[in-house]
């Protein structure tokens, strides 16, 4: 076990930790941060947002840092409708409906996947699109759906998978394309009135396909600064203590903490896949935040033999969000998962009822997994009961 | 699915097609290894690699040390547990 030892390095994480407390006079005398007034630093991506709850790491930071768990969690942003599109496209005849492990127990509005499966259609859950695709070549008479989803980090997959099977004309297998791309997102997140984000961590796995130029804008136009940042605790501490001393500083740019996977170009054959197979919506729905412009994919004409959206009938269903569930508001960092009425009571794990709750990297599942209930509870009553006495002034 | 684990290049199975066998902590499958490849780093160069492997495609090349280091975090904490049970039963698929 010498290499987890070695990771779990509790000098050196104090040392960061130290580190960045030491940081909070520089930033005062600065002018960065009121005295009364925590700095925000939204972590995008659900990966970061799952290592962050996984090692503790938010009991290591200062009170005056406040960490907003972004909507970079491709299945926590799903829209219930698109659920219902999957499971109507699985439901046809002859249809072999594949997915990632992630997607299979996200409601929609009547079933999700799973019960889908349970009720006799036959969806399977892959490792891989390529898993998909051997599907297809092994069952030419049926028709093999892959549900494409995720960011930039999967989009490779999808697309050479596409690309493998128009070089072997391959005519049964197409994707239903939900990838979703980072950049309209975070634009759409500094343009929100109701959000004040103070400085970034970019997603690692995101910009090692697409390098550390398109997340330029973030320092350029916002004024912002922004860590590339790997997963393991060490990186994540690291790259708070980048980005604050960026704060302190008065510096706003882009860095690369994670270095040791990121090239400042990206993957050159990854992006060359991804435009060739892929272009831009012009608006995409995501769950909780409304429709973003450009923040979805579709596949380019040249490959509607692969596209199931123009292979199949898909009816594109709008369904809104459950009343009570406030995914919404936790996305975009204006409640705490704990502040949602229905966290941990008629929204858990279990049974969820918003994305959140569903997938592991989704902020609620983190909060509820790891956080202390009790806490957060008798939390959420005080905070109940400060909006009463407001509310009767 | 976001989860990159690390792998080691065991052998080439389709030179064209850019397929190689991984050894993913023990299981070996068939992963691309399109992006990992140039013509400076040709397909058989490639035997013994490490490499970062997400949803069967190699992604990135990693030392070796640094793959030992996060594949026994991730084993520690028990978070590769669902990628490895669909590595698994993908086995009957894509085994040949």
């Amino acid at each position: 076990m010498k290499y987890v030892d070695e990771f779990r390095d509790p000098i050196k994480a104090k040392a960061l930790s130290d580190e960045i407390h030491g940081l909070r006079d520089v930033l005062i005398h600065n002018g960065v941060m009121a005295n009364d007034k925590a700095l925000q630093l939204m972590e995008f991506c659900g990966g970061h947002t799952h290592s962050i709850f996984r090692y503790g790491i938010e009991q290591m930071l200062p009170d005056w840092l406040e960490l907003v768990h972004g909507p970079g969690c491709p299945v926590c942003v799903l829209p219930m409708g698109r659920v219902d599109d999957c499971v109507q496209l699985a439901e046809q005849p002859n249809v072999i409906f594949t997915t990632f492990g992630d997607a299979i127990r996200v409601p929609g509005s009547e079933k999700s996947l799973l019960q889908a499966k349970a009720s006799g259609a036959d969806i399977r859950i892959v490792y891989s699109p390529l898993d998909a695709l051997a599907l297809a070549r092994k069952y030419p008479n049926h028709e093999v759906i892959f549900f494409a989803l995720g960011f930039e980090t999967t989009m490779p997959s999808t697309a050479l998978t596409v690309l493998q099977a128009a070089n072997e004309n391959i005519k049964n297998f197409s994707l239903f394309c939900n990838h979703i791309t980072t950049v309209p997102t975070i634009k759409a997140i500094l343009d929100s009135p109701d959000i004040q984000i103070d400085a970034f961590l970019a997603p690692g796995h995101v910009s090692m396909v697409v390098g550390e130029k398109p997340f330029e804008f973030v320092a350029d136009y916002y004024h912002k600064p922004i860590v590339i940042t790997g997963f393991e605790p060490l990186d994540i501490l690291q790259s708070i203590w980048m980005v604050l001393k960026q704060l302190a500083e008065q510096r706003c740019e882009v860095e690369n903490q994670y270095a040791r996977i990121v090239t400042a170009d990206g993957n050159t054959t990854a992006l060359n896949a991804i435009n060739q197979v892929f272009e831009l919506r012009k608006v995409f729905e995501w769950r909780g935040l409304g429709t973003i412009d450009h923040s979805g994919i579709q596949m380019r004409d040249k490959f509607a033999l692969f596209d199931a959206e123009k292979k199949f009938d898909v009816a594109n269903i709008k369904i809104a969000d459950p009343k009570s569930c406030q995914c919404g508001d936790v996305l975009k960092g204006v409640i705490r998962p704990w502040e949602c009425k229905a966290f941990g009571s008629s929204c858990t794990p279990e049974t969820p009822m918003g994305a959140l709750m569903v997938s592991s990297e989704g902020a609620c599942a983190a909060y509820y997994n790891y956080g202390n209930l009790p806490v957060l509870s008798a939390k959420r009553q005080q905070k109940h009961r400060q909006s009463i006495e407001v509310s009767e002034v | 699915m976001c989860l990159g684990i690390p792998g080691q290049i065991v052998e080439i199975i389709d030179k064209e097609a850019l397929i190689a066998r991984v050894n993913i902590s023990g299981i070996k499958r068939p992963v691309n290894i399109a992006c990992i490849v140039s013509d400076d780093h040709p397909p058989e160069n490639c035997i013994n690699d490490w490499v970062l492997v997400h949803v069967g495609f190699a992604m990135s090349r990693l030392d070796e040390d640094q793959a030992h280091k996060t594949l026994a975090l991730l084993k520690e904490l028990g978070e590769m547990q669902e990628e490895m049970a669909a590595i698994e039963s993908s086995q009957d698929i894509m085994g040949d």
